[in-house]
């Protein structure tokens, strides 16, 4: 049923467009991870002027469909006379540049409101006792604030950017070859789907596979002090104090 | 060595501290007792600024710790740097304990040691190792605080605070959190503390811990020093209705 000499033929282009799929993936996740902590933290604070601005920014992005704001980067943006004029012209024309804008922006809206709700679930009590002890805001935030945010916010942020892994295939609209381009591609070429889009698919959950373990060993580094079996095995201390 | 002035503290219209003064010197052992709502943690969490005072000082060796107001009207200390020299000096056990829930008990010890006085981590560790020994948990230096029971999460707690070699601690009702069974381990390390010398402020329901152990006890009323003075004293002969209705509803 299936034709394996279309398979092996196409096998190199599709081998590209993953390394296209993955180099999309983590430069979108990398950007959008740096600007979703800031972020985060200003989405979680008391302050209207704070919140408010970033409220409406993922607002936006999370209630619009990441085709439309990646045509809208990629079609619209050179609508203005401004910018095709203006120095970051060249990099409003480059697909790759939108793309990575686009995404970025999406998944950035995503992972901030995911930040932002583990950040606001931070155990007020622990943020306290840093501060009892003379530790500057900032080592607060290091040490205490964010380790236990990031933590909270694990296996969320896996799915989130699992989601985002199958979004880049909207990259292949505007003109790029990951691997879904690939896959059309083998499609008008010899008109056949298994051979074209089953292996894209395949790939897809290759890499769905790929990402889920990896999360799943990050979960068992980072969340080891939250194990119910070893909460189970904790047993009352039978020594007494010592008394130097 | 510290002394609290006039301290007082209104959240919104309620005032909770109407000028409360204290002195604790060197290994003094204050035991601060008094009813819910007599303003006595609010008192200890003054005294580091975990609260902003509305009014009074604060200050560690003789050197005022210098504050501005704050937009709602609270003293804020006018250097933050002042301000966590002195929190190193005068450290705090809490009553939910506290510990950074994804630290191991000895990462906890050894964090204060590294980022405030710039201890190397080899240093801090061994400094973590004696103070866990000190109160009786060394075996457990390696598990989470969710694996640890409250008596040993909050000695934990007790070495963390010891671990910066602190002049003076506060403790804020550090029993009142744990099951009774749970109570007399933390309670025989805060008495061994007491006994080398430690100076300590330690707000408490514990009768027993205030009678025995403290040098001092402060009985804290409505928002001001209702009694003062030694323990047996005060506890055997209540100058005040208050204190002796107080006693009254207490068990021990």
């Amino acid at each position: 049923m299936i034709n394996w000499t279309i398979v092996a033929e196409t096998a190199p282009a599709f081998w590209g467009g993953l390394q296209i799929t993955l180099l999309l993936l983590v430069i979108s996740v990398a950007s959008g991870f740096l600007l979703s902590v800031p972020l985060a933290v200003a989405r979680a604070s008391q302050r209207r002027a704070l919140w408010m601005p970033v409220w409406l920014f993922t607002y936006v992005i999370r209630g619009t469909p990441l085709l439309v704001q990646l045509f809208i980067i990629y079609y619209g943006v050179p609508q203005f006379g401004l910018i095709r004029d203006s120095s970051l012209w060249p990099l409003f024309r480059s697909p790759w540049f939108c793309a990575w804008a686009a995404f970025t922006l999406n998944t950035t809206a995503y992972t901030t409101e995911i930040f932002a709700g583990a950040i606001r679930a931070a155990p007020a009590g622990e943020i306290e006792a840093a501060r009892a002890m003379g530790l500057t805001n900032a080592q607060v935030f290091r040490d205490v604030f964010w380790p236990g945010a990031w933590r909270r916010a694990l296996p969320q942020y896996g799915n989130e950017v699992v989601q985002m892994m199958h979004a880049t295939a909207l990259a292949s609209t505007v003109t790029i070859v990951e691997i879904l381009r690939v896959a059309r591609d083998v499609y008008t070429n010899y008109l056949v789907v298994p051979e074209s889009f089953g292996v894209a698919a395949v790939y897809y959950l290759g890499l769905t596979l790929l990402l889920t373990q990896g999360f799943r060993l990050l979960e068992r580094h980072y969340l080891r002090h939250l194990d119910p079996a070893a909460s189970r095995s904790a047993t009352p201390d039978p020594g007494k104090p010592r008394h130097a | 060595m510290l002394t609290a002035t006039d301290i007082r503290k209104s959240f919104g219209p309620t005032e909770v501290l109407k000028g409360i003064t204290l002195t604790a010197g060197k290994g003094d052992v204050i035991a601060m007792i008094g009813s819910s709502g007599s303003g006595k943690s609010t008192f200890l969490r003054c005294l580091n600024f975990l609260e902003r005072p509305t009014g009074g000082t604060i200050s560690l060796g003789g050197e005022v710790l210098a504050c501005h107001r704050d937009r709602a009207g609270d003293l804020a200390p006018a250097d933050p740097a002042r301000l966590r020299a002195l929190r190193a000096r005068v450290t705090m056990v809490f009553q939910q304990f506290n510990l950074w829930s994804h630290m191991t008990a000895r990462e906890n010890v050894m964090l204060g040691p590294i980022r405030v006085q710039g201890l190397s981590r080899a240093e801090a560790g061994e400094r973590a190792d004696r103070y866990l020994a000190r109160v009786g948990v060394a075996h457990r230096k390696d598990a989470w605080p969710g694996f640890l029971s409250g008596g040993e999460q909050q000695r934990v707690a007790i070495a963390r605070a010891l671990a910066m070699e602190p002049e003076l601690m506060l403790f804020d009702e550090p029993t009142s959190a744990l099951d009774p069974e749970l109570v007399g381990e933390v309670l025989r390390v805060m008495r061994s503390l007491a006994e080398e010398g430690r100076s300590m402020i330690v707000v408490t329901h514990e009768m027993n811990f205030a009678r025995e152990v403290a040098n001092r006890l402060v009985f804290l009323n409505a928002g001001v020093i209702a009694e003062e003075g030694p323990p047996a004293e005060v506890l055997r002969a209540p100058a005040t209705d208050r204190l002796r209705a107080f006693l009254a509803t207490q068990s021990h």
